[in-house]
């Protein structure tokens, strides 16, 4: 190395370092992130015998084989979970951004007398968890007959959904530029028209990251299935695993872990394809308005 | 095609904020005018009020005969053109242009035949697949003028449409949009706040102010017979320069301008009967830069020698800006390039005072 | 209203004199009334399972059990007496405090990791480390359990292989609480790490260049550009992750139950408990009710902090 470059020299070198540096302490934090699904994935592989011999690493699998994916595949039950996983999702997805989007549409460009007080009580109720009033909900849903029906899910997972997805649709439909609906306006479109062949073409972006946070919420809920949910043709997948394969002290891991996966396999997929709009929905939230 | 016109038309916003106080403007078939004025004089309301978008507090708006302050926009006919194009992005330019044309369910052919013969008047037929992003801010103008072409409306409305261009690009479109009126001459009212715009489009330009109409004139009306001193420094660039003065008595029961003790300038006999009811009054001379030259043509009717003290000098290759002080008072002159000028020198001016203007100096009235 | 007294009128009041009831009118009248329609499902979803279940819950908690007497504020009295559920307001505070700050402080490390490595590759480590958080949590809380399993644990194999003791993971309270919380970081990580990058990305670059001509070296530029510029995005994102931290049922309801000895217990999972495994509902609700001073605390600043927000971009 000369001496006149050494300079420029040492200040590429500390970049470099600094670059492999932050790589490898990424890397690091990869592997933590990562051992839980990793290890979902050997168990799922290992029948009952080779979990239960407890021999060598139980972090390696000796013989791989998909039985437990096949047992589950053919299981009824399994099956049931997740239809009722799907059609609960399905619903609550279309419900909760048909309200959403109308309510966006309507808060963000038309209003009406307490339209800003509105929107301030759709943020402060995507604030209130499920935990708060899961007690007071079962009574409700009680008193409607739904204890045990797939369709309190359907009725309460909008709830969890609609006003955060409301949220981000207000802060993508009050970025679209007003000029936008006055030219429709003058050339001939009526709201509806505007709604439709304006705000949500041209919103498109916030649509999708609205409907995956839809989609998440519905197809990962936890604690609305466990309090109103007990028998096995109503579960949904969150509770149907645990209930349904962990029979008193009898842990049937190797197919439980092969249910974990199976179920975490729609919204992992969904991920993998809209990571973008999956990112822009998550900071949406703080950054969109 | 239709003429249009705003009687006694108030804008108040809530609040009682009045951005628009009871204007009157008649506007004639095929006519282009302009509304010019600087920003929050309440030309982009009225524009607005005559698109619909804005409603009308008071006063009436007509549109080719017919009252419209209860017609929606889109049954107004009109056509409007944004400063920032509103295109729709997710459609393309055919598509964008058509868009009105479908939503009055016209037949797929007629669509056709239309969009093609405005893109063939702007010159944007290789266009007409892209996106609006795909284009740039000329050809993204371009369409915004044939989404309003396509639609042959009675009145076309442009909202200060230059705005987002380039200096260049700007001079080329406004020379564009002209050609448009002349080939399809739909009456025009467009707004902006540049007055070299409003001078080169319009027919008739409306100067307005703090949301009245201050004059109404073709462009060389309001360039020589400015009535206010809004007007007349609202107008020309560079703008007039206006020096505190007196008139006075000369010699042989003519007048003359006294601007402070440094500067006395003879009025042209013809006008003296105009000014004479003003002598001994504190007054406002206006004299714009253009008027104010080298030293020539002396002897002449109406030109009268000056010398000022240069300030600074601007050279721009076809002119020459000079600037001085007078009276504490920046005046501004337009030389021949090739005329000697230094900073700090004395400098040998001409000036026609038959171009010269007296204003009172509060009402601010051209007198 | 075409005559010329109409004008007149107009013109000489503008405010009083306006003209009547035009299509115009009606349009904008029609016009907030199909805004407020469009709005109605929103609204009856609200008021139907937020606003009045919240009402309800204020009502059912001060019945008794058989919900037959109005008792005031004795389900209240009661649980505070009891030392479980002082162990269940210890615990929640120390589940959300101690998650949030780690998850806070190994977010921030992760962004600016993150922010140091070039745009392209930085997309598939943005997709690897937010898979924690794309797997439902009741389904990762799982396979955590089972690698917290006291007969096969993964964790004690690691151990033993360097010739240490098991650990009763999820079986002596304090460990416990450590295996709760860091599922929780687990989980919660990877959303402040993607907040605070969206953060980074939106400080000017020449801020820091502007810091570097004055002087600045880079922990000044940490504390007097990146932390301001960022102050508000860490705020939103920290009340906000500690509403949910606090509300959090899923990894203690599967993790522990409760256990052991009640000393995992946080207010959710001891009102499904007690609410719905023991059917006394009055007590759940006064239960769940606890969390609503913190939450409204919480979420009073979030909004304050997404309003000034809200106002900068406008800006």
């Amino acid at each position: 190395m000369s001496a006149t470059t050494h300079g420029t020299n040492s200040l590429h070198r500390q970049r470099m370092w600094a670059l492999w540096g932050s790589y490898a302490a990424l890397a690091v934090f990869v592997i933590i992130f990562l051992v839980p699904p990793f290890y979902t994935i050997i168990t799922s592989l290992k029948s009952s015998a080779e979990i239960s011999a407890q021999d060598g690493s139980p972090w390696m699998v000796k013989h791989p084989s998909l039985e437990n994916f096949w047992y589950l595949i053919t299981y009824s039950n399994f099956q049931t979970y997740y239809l009722n996983s799907v059609m609960i999702t399905a619903v609550t997805v279309v419900v909760s951004m048909v309200i959403s989007v109308l309510a966006a549409f309507s808060l963000s460009r038309m209003g009406f007398w307490g339209s800003g007080v509105l929107s301030t009580g759709v943020f402060l109720t995507y604030l209130v968890p499920p935990s708060l009033l899961f007690i007071p909900l079962f009574q409700i849903v009680g008193s409607l007959g739904l204890i045990n029906s797939v369709w309190c899910l359907i009725l309460l997972y909008p709830t969890l959904a609609v006003p955060f997805c409301t949220w981000i649709m207000i802060g993508y439909f009050s970025s679209i530029p007003k000029e936008l609906d006055e030219a429709a306006l003058i050339d001939g479109a009526n709201y509806l028209q505007i709604l439709t062949k304006i705000f949500i073409p041209v919103a498109m972006p916030g649509i999708i990251a609205a409907t995956i946070f839809a989609f998440t919420v519905a197809w990962g809920a936890f604690l609305y299935p466990l309090a109103y949910l007990y028998t096995s043709n109503q579960m949904v997948l969150t509770v149907g695993i645990i209930s349904d394969l962990i029979r008193g002290d009898v842990f049937q891991w190797g197919k439980i872990m092969a249910a974990c996966l199976l179920a975490s396999l729609p919204p992992i997929v969904i991920y993998a394809f809209l990571m973008d709009y999956y990112v822009a929905g998550l900071t949406a939230g703080a950054t969109k308005g | 095609m239709a003429e249009v016109s705003v009687r006694k038309v108030v804008k108040e916003y809530d609040g009682g904020v009045q951005a628009v106080k009871g204007i009157d403007l008649e506007i004639a078939d095929h006519e282009f005018v302009v509304l010019v004025g600087p920003s929050g004089c309440g030309k982009s309301t009225t524009l607005r009020m005559i698109a619909g978008l804005e409603e009308i507090t008071g006063g009436e708006i007509w549109i080719g005969g017919d009252v419209v302050n209860d017609v929606p926009p889109r049954d107004r006919d009109i056509a409007m053109v944004f400063q920032n194009y509103a295109l729709y992005p997710h459609m393309s330019v055919f598509d964008n242009m058509a868009f009105g044309l479908k939503l009055r369910k016209f037949p797929k052919d007629e669509i056709k035949r239309r969009v093609d013969e405005a893109a063939r008047i702007l010159d944007i037929g290789m266009l007409l697949e892209r996106k609006p992003r795909a284009l740039s801010g000329g050809q993204r103008q371009r369409v915004a003028m044939g989404r309003a072409i396509v639609r042959n409306p009675k009145v076309f409305l442009f909202d200060e449409p230059l705005s987002n261009l380039d200096a260049k690009l700007r001079v080329q479109m406004r020379t564009e949009i002209k050609k448009v009126h002349q080939t399809v001459k739909t009456t025009t009212v467009y707004v902006t706040h540049d007055q070299i715009e409003a001078m080169t489009l319009a027919d008739r330009v409306v100067v307005m102010n703090h949301g009245i109409i201050e004059q109404v004139g073709t462009p060389q009306e309001l360039y020589h017979n400015p009535t206010s001193r809004f007007v007349a420094g609202f107008i020309g660039s560079p703008a007039m320069n206006f020096l505190p003065c007196r008139i006075e008595e000369a010699g042989g029961g003519g007048l003359l301008v006294r601007v402070g003790s440094a500067l006395s300038i003879p009025i042209p006999a013809a006008r003296t009967a105009r000014y004479a009811p003003f002598k001994n009054k504190e007054m406002v001379f206006g004299i714009r830069p253009e008027h104010l030259v080298e030293r020539r043509e002396v002897g002449k009717a109406g030109f009268e020698p000056v010398e000022l003290l240069v300030d600074v000098v601007e050279p721009m290759g076809m002119e020459t800006m000079v600037h001085f002080f007078v009276d504490g008072a920046p005046v501004c002159a337009r030389i021949d390039p090739a005329t000697h000028a230094a900073p700090e020198e004395m400098l040998a001016l001409t000036a026609d005072m038959n171009q010269m203007h007296i204003m009172e100096k509060d009402s601010g009235k051209v007198v | 209203m075409a005559d010329g007294s109409g004008i007149a009128a107009t013109m000489t009041s503008p405010g009083a004199g306006r003209v009547p009831m035009g299509m115009m009118q009606r349009f904008l009248q029609r016009r907030s009334t199909v805004a407020f329609l469009l709005c109605l499902p929103l609204i009856a979803l609200i008021a139907g399972f937020v606003i009045y279940p919240a009402f309800y819950a204020i009502y059912l908690s001060m019945l008794n059990k058989k919900m037959t007497t109005f008792v005031g504020f004795g389900n209240f009295a009661f649980l505070l007496k009891r030392h479980t559920f002082q162990l269940v307001i210890f615990q929640s505070c120390l589940f959300a405090v101690t998650a949030v700050v780690l998850k806070a402080i190994l977010g921030f490390i992760l962004a600016h990791l993150m922010h140091n490595i070039p745009g392209g590759n930085q997309k598939i480590w943005r997709g690897l480390l937010l898979v924690p958080w794309v797997i439902p949590l009741a389904l990762s809380t799982l396979t955590w359990w089972w690698m917290f399993d006291p007969s096969y644990s993964a964790f004690n194999w690691i151990l033993n292989q360097f010739g240490l003791e098991n650990v009763p993971w999820l079986g002596v309270g304090w460990i416990a609480r450590i295996c709760t919380i860091t599922v929780n970081v687990w989980f919660g990580t990877p959303f402040f790490m993607i907040m605070y990058l969206a953060a980074l990305k939106s400080v000017p670059e020449q801020l820091y260049e502007a810091a570097a001509i004055d002087g600045a070296n880079a922990v000044q530029k940490l504390f007097f550009v990146t932390l301001p510029m960022m102050r508000n995005i860490i705020s939103i994102t920290v009340l906000f992750s500690l509403i949910v931290t606090f509300a959090d049922f899923d990894i203690v309801r599967i993790l522990t139950g409760g256990g052991p000895q009640d000393m995992t217990h946080v207010f959710a999972t001891y009102a499904f408990q007690v609410g719905i495994q023991s059917g006394d509902i009055p007590l759940g609700a006064a239960d769940s009710l606890f969390m609503f001073p913190i939450l409204a605390f919480a979420a009073f600043f979030v909004l304050r902090g997404v309003t000034q927000r809200t106002k900068e971009i406008a800006t």
